[in-house]
């Protein structure tokens, strides 16, 4: 994508006379030397892309119609699309984890991203000690989901956790935080964002610091309101971080799973397509074939939505 | 527990043993199981003799601290030579199995008795240790060499200990609250009603992993349909949404209503804390469950019974004890070493071995030495000797993949809905249907 026809007038001085002809000229002007360096440096990326990603995934694709255990290549038999009828028929956990990607989804963009923002906006006021305030907030994003998990657990065990020593004490009943199905997944959502706020909070943060302070300055001259300002000058500075927060957002959300995984293997409650995958393939069930089916409606799953970016980000360019 | 809070004490318990398991699931998932060791140390004489056969990799599942105390031991013993010993989080390496054995798997690792075993040895991913089996054959009953045995009739396997399990309990509590063992699953749930009134969670019970409701199932199963039913099943070859089911989901209700509430949100060892401090009367489980007592007074208090008859014609005979030992790799870097090694697992020295610090399992050996048995373990070789059938455990008896993602959730749907089990019943035969195939 970084290498369109956009970047070939590059090559000329901005004040790069009249286009038309004279672009084609330029074309032609790449010397042998340029066209190799072009050529490796468009080459690489791509043959590590294909080896790398490509062929992983249509072999998923691949295997998707076929039933496997994973033990030996002979043992390989094609079942066409049997594999995706069971996954929508008889898979109880299938429309569960779907459900459940979307819901982490829609919590993510409309909990802690707002928060991140809030706090990066506050942090962004130099205020007293916000070095302390930054650091305490972003630490959770330095640990790994499985270690945030592990944390959460031990505040959200039914007997002997943290929340459940507090609210006994005024008298509640114990509430079993992870093992019940209908609010388990909000609790381990809690952990989640618990960990996303600090992530959001640093990526606005530096955007907030590329706002140039002179345009706050003059919105205030015109007497604007500090919501107004954030509103209708901050804000749509903000859009280059904003689109990496949503493409962020989005993967964190489609890949999620340490978590999860961590707390009872990713079942009642708390089911993710990942978890499914993972529970087929890599678990003892090796069902190859089933988990590959998965794996591939997860990747049509994030194929629209990199469609949608793509196609975005492309219309941004052509303005 | 007087001295500490129980918060605390129970924090530390909760922080001891899940490090293991964090630490084993971000090891793998970075590097999978070949690529990975928990904590590797060296034990053996390494007597460095010029007949010293050279160092032997040993791949363990013993995460929990007792067991994992339990092989050192077992290995100092040796003098065969060095064995280098790999551990890895108990359920993490059950998981990767499959990866384990197909990368570079250690020359020995832990590993169980039943379809699984049968299953490797039919796939051609573990060694026929049938030479060992000549020297060590002697030292152990047909019952136990027929669960070593693959299907083409060659040893793939080499026994250590097996373990019933059973409904556990604190002898003081029975004592204080003037109760009965009961002889009958009736008994066992008005037993329930009345310690229920005394303030007590009758039956503890936990299922967050998934594996613990395997036993509960299993135990009803083969009291209510018998022994041979429950093989068929796993087998694949019996319904599951047949009236024998459906009459084992029935009463499994009924155990449900005395049994500690929230289960899927406890682990086991949460479960049996909670028997230790008194906050709940009676626990199904393996005779691992004792690990969670503290040793000493609290360990002594612990006793067990076996699991009720619930129909007289059926019995109780059957008894649910699994088999723990060892399988050598395909392609052993030290093949010599590690049949030397098998030996020595296979003898009665390395049960007692393992056995004294370990003392929550029983030995399988015929020569084991029974005297330094403590109290349980002699009602455990009691129990299993007894037995008319032993079954290994449904993950163990069941083709995997059914066992983990059909029958773990399954099960655990049937506890949040126990009135539900018609149609869940009716998924896993659908399911089963789909596994079953070859």
């Amino acid at each position: 994508m970084a290498v369109t026809t956009a970047e070939v007038p590059a090559r000329d001085t901005p004040a790069a006379g009249p286009p038309g002809p004279r672009r084609r000229r330029s074309a032609n002007r790449w010397t042998r030397r340029d066209k190799l360096v072009l050529g490796l440096m468009i080459g690489v990326p791509t043959a590590i892309s294909v080896l790398l990603v490509w062929l992983p995934a249509l072999a998923s694709v691949g295997l998707s119609f076929t039933r496997w255990d994973g033990i030996g290549l002979d043992t390989i038999s094609w079942v066409g699309l049997r594999n995706y009828r069971e996954i929508f028929t008889i898979y109880p956990p299938f429309f569960p984890a779907l459900w459940h990607n979307v819901l982490w989804l829609a919590f993510f963009l409309l909990i802690p991203t707002p928060i991140g923002l809030l706090l990066a906006t506050l942090l962004d006021k130099e205020i007293r000690g916000t070095r302390i305030y930054q650091s305490a907030i972003f630490l959770p994003v330095v640990l790994s989901l499985a270690i945030v998990g592990f944390i959460w657990q031990l505040i959200y065990s039914t007997d002997q956790g943290l929340v459940n020593a507090v609210i006994t004490r005024f008298g509640a009943d114990p509430v079993d935080w992870l093992g019940n199905p209908d609010i388990n997944l909000w609790a381990v959502l809690l952990a989640a964002s618990w960990r996303h706020v600090g992530y959001m909070m640093i990526l606005y943060l530096a955007g907030l610091k590329g706002v140039d302070p002179t345009i706050k300055e003059a919105a205030a001259i015109d007497g604007a309101t500090a919501w107004q300002t954030f509103r209708y000058v901050v804000f749509p500075a903000l859009r280059p971080v904003n689109i990496v927060v949503l493409v962020i957002t989005v993967i964190e959300s489609l890949r999620a799973f340490d978590l999860v995984f961590v707390i009872n293997g990713g079942r009642n409650g708390l089911e993710l397509l990942s978890v499914l995958v993972t529970q087929n393939i890599i678990g003892e069930a090796s069902r190859i074939g089933y988990g590959s089916a998965i794996a591939s409606i997860m990747l049509v799953i994030s194929t629209v939505f990199i469609g949608i970016y793509t196609v975005n980000v492309f219309r941004e360019e052509r303005r | 527990m007087g001295d500490r809070t129980s918060a605390e004490s129970a924090l530390s318990a909760v922080f001891n043993r899940r490090l293991f398991l964090g630490a084993g699931v971000v090891a793998v998932g970075t590097a999978g199981l070949a690529g990975c060791g928990g904590s590797s140390s060296s034990g053996g004489g390494g007597g460095g003799g010029g007949d010293a056969t050279g160092e032997v990799s040993f791949g363990s599942n013993a995460s929990d601290e007792v067991p994992k105390k339990a092989f050192e031991a077992t290995f100092a013993a040796y003098d065969g030579g060095t064995v280098k010993v790999n551990t890895v989080d108990h359920n993490t390496f059950q998981e990767q199995i499959n990866n384990y054995l197909q990368g570079r798997p250690d020359d020995v690792f832990t590993w169980f008795a039943g379809y699984r075993m049968r299953f490797f040895a039919k796939k051609g991913l573990v060694s026929d240790v049938s030479e060992v089996w000549d020297k060590i054959g002697g030292g152990f009953s047909d019952a136990i060499k027929k669960a070593s045995t693959g299907d083409d009739g060659k040893q793939y396997f080499v026994p250590l200990y097996n373990y019933p399990w059973a409904v556990h309990y604190r002898k003081s509590v029975f004592e204080s609250g003037g109760y009965e063992i009961p002889k009958t699953l009736d008994d066992m749930i008005t037993l329930g009603a009345a310690m229920k009134k005394d303030g007590l969670a009758p039956l503890a019970f936990a299922d967050k992993d998934g594996w613990p409701a395997m036993g509960t199932f299993d135990y009803l199963n083969m009291r209510i349909n018998g022994y041979d039913f429950h093989v068929n099943l796993m087998a694949g070859k019996e319904a599951w949404d047949g009236p024998k089911v459906a009459a084992v989901f029935d009463t499994w209700r009924r155990v449900l209503e005395i049994s500690q509430p929230n289960s899927l949100g406890r682990t086991w060892q949460e479960a049996a804390q909670s028997v230790a401090q008194k906050k709940a009367g009676m626990y199904l489980l393996g005779t691992f469950v004792g690990q969670q007592f503290k040793e000493g007074a609290e360990r002594d208090d612990l006793d067990f019974f076996p699991f009720p008859e619930v129909d007289p014609a059926v019995g109780a005979d059957a008894v649910e004890a699994p088999i723990d030992g060892f399988m050598m790799a395909k392609r052993p870097k030290n093949a010599d070493g590690a049949k030397k090694l098998l030996e020595y697992l296979g003898s009665a020295e390395a049960e007692n071995a393992y056995l004294a610090t370990d003392p929550n399992d029983v030995g399988v050996h015929k020569d084991v030495d029974t005297s330094k048995y403590n109290a349980l373990q002699k009602k455990a070789a009691e129990l299993i000797g007894g037995a008319k059938s032993i079954s290994q455990f449904l993950d163990r008896d069941a083709d995997p993949t059914f066992a983990s993602t059909v029958a773990i959730p399954a099960f655990q749907n049937f506890i949040k809905n126990p009135a539900d089990a018609a149609s869940i019943a009716k998924s896993m035969e659908e399911q089963k249907k789909s596994i079953y195939t070859n």
